[in-house]
């Protein structure tokens, strides 16, 4: 049987790499897929605690919940990089600056 | 015997999952980067069927792989023009995000051992899907409320979104 701290290590790992890749990217599909890990990451934690800690499945109700939000967040995030292409012809975020003071 | 299989899986694929989500953050071709990422979804999937959490597995397959992947797809075919093969995604700060995301990773591992979790295991739940069901219908149904609605909103201001200014005829 595995146990949970293996659950939380793998987890943490996931959850590490998608805030590497929020901060690094340019560009601004591949910092949503980074985003999309954290997610992931976030509901392993949950299911895993659902299991191991809470013994019933409150946890996989939220894990549920969370995949629904991050398909809004996808396409919403989606359309606003729609938008900024249509604007700049690119989507690199670090020439996205018109706002910066 | 059985239970060493099971665990050789399990790391197995969490090696894969690991490994993708690397080359999702590193890979320096947008498309690669999203199919990699089809292979965490799949291996996240398998760590719910560890779990016990059938349903979750399922969902986690048709929504995350079935849909979020097949619109985050999408946005790279339609943010690039692929006729000249750009696909490529650069990097920025990399030296203060590794040592962030580092931090980050150090910090967990330190709680992780640090806290007594009392874990204890509760057994294969077996088929969760009614008990899921009766939950969202019943404890859960305001945040079921607020997550329909959020998706409504979200359609709607998506489709607003995108629209080409002018051309609509109201």
């Amino acid at each position: 049987m595995i146990p949970l701290e293996h659950y939380l290590y793998i987890s943490a790992a996931l959850f590490s790499l998608g805030v590497f890749g929020v901060l690094t990217r340019r560009n601004a599909v591949n910092v949503l897929m980074s985003i999309e890990l954290i997610f992931n990451s976030a509901n392993i934690n949950l299911v895993a605690f659902s299991r191991f800690v809470e013994g019933a499945l409150g946890g996989q109700v939220f894990a549920l919940l969370v995949i629904v939000i991050a398909a809004c967040e996808a396409a919403v995030a989606l359309a606003i990089v729609m938008s900024l292409y249509r604007v700049m012809k690119n989507v690199n975020l670090d020439e996205a600056a018109e706002l910066k003071g | 015997m059985e239970s060493m299989a099971s665990a050789a899986i399990f790391y197995g694929v969490a090696a894969v999952v690991l490994g993708s989500a690397l080359y999702v953050v590193v890979g320096r071709n947008l498309v690669h980067s999203a199919f990699a990422l089809v292979a965490a979804f799949f291996g996240v999937a398998v760590f719910y069927v560890y779990l016990g959490a059938d349903f979750l597995a399922g969902a986690q397959v048709l929504i995350y792989v079935g849909g979020i992947l097949t619109l985050l797809l999408f946005g790279v075919m339609l943010t690039n023009r692929i006729y000249n093969l750009n696909l490529r995604s650069g990097a920025i700060q990399v030296v203060p995000g590794a040592l962030s995301a580092g931090l980050v990773f150090a910090l967990l591992v330190w709680i992780i051992q640090s806290v007594d979790w009392g874990a204890m295991d509760a057994g294969d739940p077996g088929p969760t899907s009614e008990s899921i069901g009766r939950l969202l219908m019943g404890d859960y149904l305001l945040p079921f409320e607020i997550a329909s609605v959020l998706l409504l909103i979200a359609l709607m201001g998506a489709a607003m979104l995108v629209r080409r200014r002018g051309s609509g005829s109201s």
